[in-house]
């Protein structure tokens, strides 16, 4: 899980779905002269809106040194502005019957509230004035400081499975800055300052850096003529965020073994570098979230659960997950939880060989005829979520995706055929992958406990 | 310079019409029916999206436990899917992928739970299929012995998760002699003792036509519901469960300390409050809003959060269980800090109880509470379950129509005569999972259970 709900727990859907575009909803966009993109969801079963605002740029775009300052610059956001009194933002969402929140993830920042639709006009002043307004006084910094510290503490220092994510990350992205957690490396977030905090609002935040997402009972003609009246007068940046660090060719496989004494189960997890949606094809990025599905997505019936937790019963719970829709190219992820008395070796060898298998024979015609109706049941229940559809649309586009493509996606999904998920298995190369075992302090390693 | 006003004067006008409309709008679809079997069941007809959802509750859950089957309702959940009729766990599951049927199954202390969604177009095999796992599920021995690995697993995870210690901890202390202090899906001693006999007494207990609470919304007619339903519950046992006795939570403040290696400390608190039907419930929850309700305006978030970046999180809520009335909180705050932190909530809590509220935070509180209201009508799967919750709770249907009036309502007195009533600081139980410094001696996790 990439996202980083920061000021509350709010996780970002990173599913291997993630974008399926829908043919149903009404989806229009325009783009404001300074260069600010816009979509707009009709939804008018309640007089309800989601108002959003996406920028491009995260946790992987931080000055070298300041790991966390996206996210600490996310919380400052709330501080206030010189017409907005300090830690009054969320007091005057709430005041107006509305909730408020922001997220960020490794590729994107965003802001949202849900109000009653005639309160559009209200949340969408106030966005955009901290879109450029913002003021920063320092005793706020320095108490948020502390806020962040703690909300390290609470997600990841409390949970060992936390820690041997960022331990993993670290390993498999050797230069990408995907290899540093969001939330920032604890030494590092102790010196974030005031400045860094501005000079990275300074840098990202702008209309042409920025994307209005309103989903709801809105008429978008009238959602056009606020977003120009509020998100209109923004000079443009003129400057999108960088390239960023790529990997150099990854040729070892390398390995992990990491004991906490908090650990009380056991488990082995894979990650392989692959492209995604957004740094490579689409055809193969969908081919590779339909092998996804097929080894360790859903239930028992996965290739992983259905072998190695049915029929053999060396592991108690199996998966596999890929960031389809990260900027840049990303993790496929496997795991197993060995079942009790089996050890680490054991399952991970089974893991290997149900890979192995998937990658020669390709699936059943059954398996794909599985992954096609779930992509298409997937499309008509996320219409039953107009916040859920904003969300979609503007983390696809925020990550450099077009509505064209977005829409595209589930037909590229359900195009895929066995030979694509072939393909597919074969763009797992060992030499680009990390294997981790997490383990408590008395966990034997391989062969002591088969 | 752009067009926000300095001051919050614009932007805190009064009550939208919109917000009015929004609970009209659910409460004028509201269709309070009785299927042909007789049995009774909420729906909204929402035909605007092609699929169903559906919530059903069962009354009692884990509290109806004997003591010797702890876990068993928590493990029948698990396994309603693993196989039903003549179809094994794979084909169950195959099946329910090839209709994009999507059933969970849950247990409470209070309720076994039930959801659903499904196509429109796949509506008539899905309702058979999710029949065939609340009928007739199987218990099969591969999935039992699979499935009793996971719970036991995630149970031994648990004892080194200091959210579920604290609560374990909590809840035992508050409740020794009744069945909310015991842990609802049960030990690792209870569960892997649990057999498929065991599973299918907790079927016949808990899934029963008289305990079963219904909301259906989507793209379905009167007719073809009340059908469903009674497709659903043919064949199950008629009585519900018989229910614990009503019980109050050890009246004892207490501080008691879990040792556990983390450089943060994890703390829930809580005493005695209102039931659900209590009269002054509506200004208790306004109450709870200004103190610690959700949000970033709580005096609990603006005092330990953003004055003093102590935590990133701390909240209290009202837990009305059916059986017994809560006030509970939580805070999460560096060791070396703990102890402020609990002196700041427990002043808070104090200031609460003996100066009340002024009129302009219950005014800004009732503004957030009515036009949150329609926020939570935002997808037809969440609308089944406020049907239910609503049945549970015993209000009827117009209550959607007159809940943000009862809100609106609510004077500084109410609030003052309900905080005076509930909230105590010296009777709070705390407890505190970590090292925290300054809170005591630590027990042994092992000591609490």
């Amino acid at each position: 899980m990439m996202g980083l709900g920061a000021r509350a727990v709010c996780a970002v859907a990173a599913v291997t779905m993630a974008g399926a575009a829908l043919a149903a909803p009404k989806v229009t966009s325009f783009t404001l002269d300074n260069g600010m993109e816009a979509v707009v969801i009709e939804d008018n079963r309640a007089p309800v809106v989601t108002h959003m605002v996406w920028y491009r740029v995260g946790a992987a775009d931080e000055p070298r040194g300041t790991s966390g300052i996206a996210h600490f610059l996310e919380h400052l956001m709330f501080k206030g502005t010189e017409v907005i009194p300090e830690g009054a933002f969320s007091k005057l969402v709430a005041e107006n019957g509305g909730q408020d929140n922001a997220f960020t993830s490794r590729d994107y920042t965003a802001y949202f509230q849900r109000i009653a639709a005639d309160r559009l006009e209200t949340v969408m002043r106030m966005e955009a004035d901290r879109m450029r307004n913002l003021v920063l006084g320092e005793n706020a910094v320095e108490t948020e400081r502390d806020v962040i510290l703690e909300e390290r503490s609470q997600r990841t220092d409390n949970n060992p499975g936390a820690l041997f994510g960022e331990q993993m990350s670290a390993a498999l992205y050797m230069h990408h800055p995907y290899r540093i957690p969001v939330i920032g490396w604890r030494t590092e977030m102790e010196q974030l300052s005031r400045q860094d905090a501005l000079d990275f609002y300074a840098r990202y935040y702008a209309p042409d850096n920025a994307i209005l997402v309103v989903a709801g009972d809105v008429e978008p003609g009238e959602v056009r003529r606020l977003a120009e009246t509020y998100y209109g007068v923004h000079e443009p940046s003129g400057r999108p965020p960088e390239a960023r660090p790529q990997e150099p060719p990854q040729l070892a496989p390398r390995r992990l073994q990491m004991r906490d004494a908090r650990v009380r189960q056991p488990y082995v997890l894979r990650q392989y570098l692959t492209p995604t949606r957004v740094s490579g094809a689409a055809e193969d990025a969908a081919a590779l979230t339909v092998l996804a599905e097929v080894l360790g997505g859903g239930g028992v019936t996965s290739r992983l659960a259905r072998t190695l937790e049915v029929e053999e019963g060396v592991a108690i719970s199996t998966g596999a997950y890929y960031s389809a829709s990260s900027r840049d190219d990303a993790e496929f992820g496997l795991y197993a939880v060995p079942a009790e008395g089996v050890d680490l070796s054991a399952v991970e060898a089974g893991v290997d060989r149900v890979l192995a298998r998937l990658a020669t024979e390709g699936p059943t015609a059954e398996e794909l005829e599985r992954a096609r109706v779930g992509v298409s049941a997937a499309e008509i229940y996320a219409q039953d979520s107009g916040a859920g559809l904003a969300r979609r649309y503007g983390a696809a586009l925020s990550v450099g995706l077009t509505l064209e493509e977005i829409e595209a996606w589930p037909d590229l999904l359900r195009a895929v055929e066995r030979e694509d998920v072939i393909r597919a298995a074969a763009m797992l190369r060992p030499e680009a992958s990390v294997t981790g075992w997490l383990m408590g302090t008395e966990t034997a390693t391989a062969g002591t406990e088969g | 310079m752009i067009g926000v006003s300095r001051t919050a004067g614009f932007l805190t006008g009064l009550l939208a019409p919109a917000l009015l409309a929004g609970a009209a709008w659910a409460a004028a679809s509201i269709q309070t029916l009785t299927s042909p079997g007789g049995k009774d069941y909420w729906l909204v007809e929402e035909a605007s999206i092609p699929m169903v959802a559906m919530e059903i509750s069962f009354v009692g859950g884990a509290s109806t436990e004997p003591d010797g089957k702890l876990g068993a309702s928590n493990f029948l959940a698990a396994m309603l899917d693993e196989g039903a009729g003549d179809m094994e766990s794979l084909a169950f599951s195959t099946r329910a992928e090839l209709l994009a049927a999507n059933f969970s199954f849950s247990a409470g202390q209070d309720a076994f739970s039930v959801s659903a969604r499904m196509l429109s177009e796949n509506l008539d095999e899905s309702a058979v299929l999710l029949r065939t796992a609340i009928a007739e599920p199987r218990f099969d021995e591969e999935p039992m012995r699979r499935v009793r690995g996971q719970i036991v697993s995630s149970l031994r995870s648990a004892e080194t998760d200091p959210n579920a210690l604290a609560s374990r901890a909590w809840f035992g202390a508050a409740f020794p002699d009744h069945p909310y202090g015991r842990p609802g899906d049960g030990t690792i001693e209870t569960v892997s003792a649990l057999d498929a006999d065991d599973l299918r007494a907790a079927h016949r207990r808990l899934l029963t036509r008289e305990g079963a609470v219904i909301g259906i919304v989507g793209d379905v007619t009167p007719e073809k519901a009340g059908e469903m339903v009674d497709m659903l519950l043919a064949g199950l046992p008629e009585a519900a469960p018989e229910r614990p006795a009503m019980v109050e939570p050890d009246p004892a403040g207490a501080v008691s300390v879990v040792d556990f290696d983390a450089p943060q400390t994890t703390v829930m608190f809580g005493h005695a409050g209102p039931l659900r039907d209590d009269p002054d419930f509506i200004p208790a929850y306004v109450m709870n809003y200004i103190l610690g309700g959700g949000g970033f305006s709580s005096r609990l978030t603006v005092e330990v959060r953003e004055k003093r970046g102590l935590a990133y999180s701390t909240y209290s809520y009202i837990a009305s269980l059916d059986r017994a009335g809560l006030i509970l909180g939580g805070v999460g705050t560096a060791n070396a800090r703990a102890a402020e932190s609990l002196d700041v909530i427990r002043a808070e809590w104090r200031r609460m109880a003996e100066e009340g509220v002024t009129a302009e935070e219950l005014d800004k509180a009732r503004r957030y509470l009515t036009g949150a209201y329609p926020l939570r009508f935002d997808s037809n799967g969440k609308i089944a379950g406020i049907l239910v919750a609503m049945q549970r709770d015993g209000l009827p249907a117009d209550y959607v129509t007159t809940r943000n009036a009862l809100v609106e309502a609510v004077t500084p007195e109410d609030v003052s005569r309900v905080a005076r009533k509930w909230l105590d600081a010296d009777a709070l139980r705390v407890v505190a999972v970590g090292r925290p410094e300054g809170l005591g001696e630590a027990v042994e996790p092992a000591a609490i259970q």
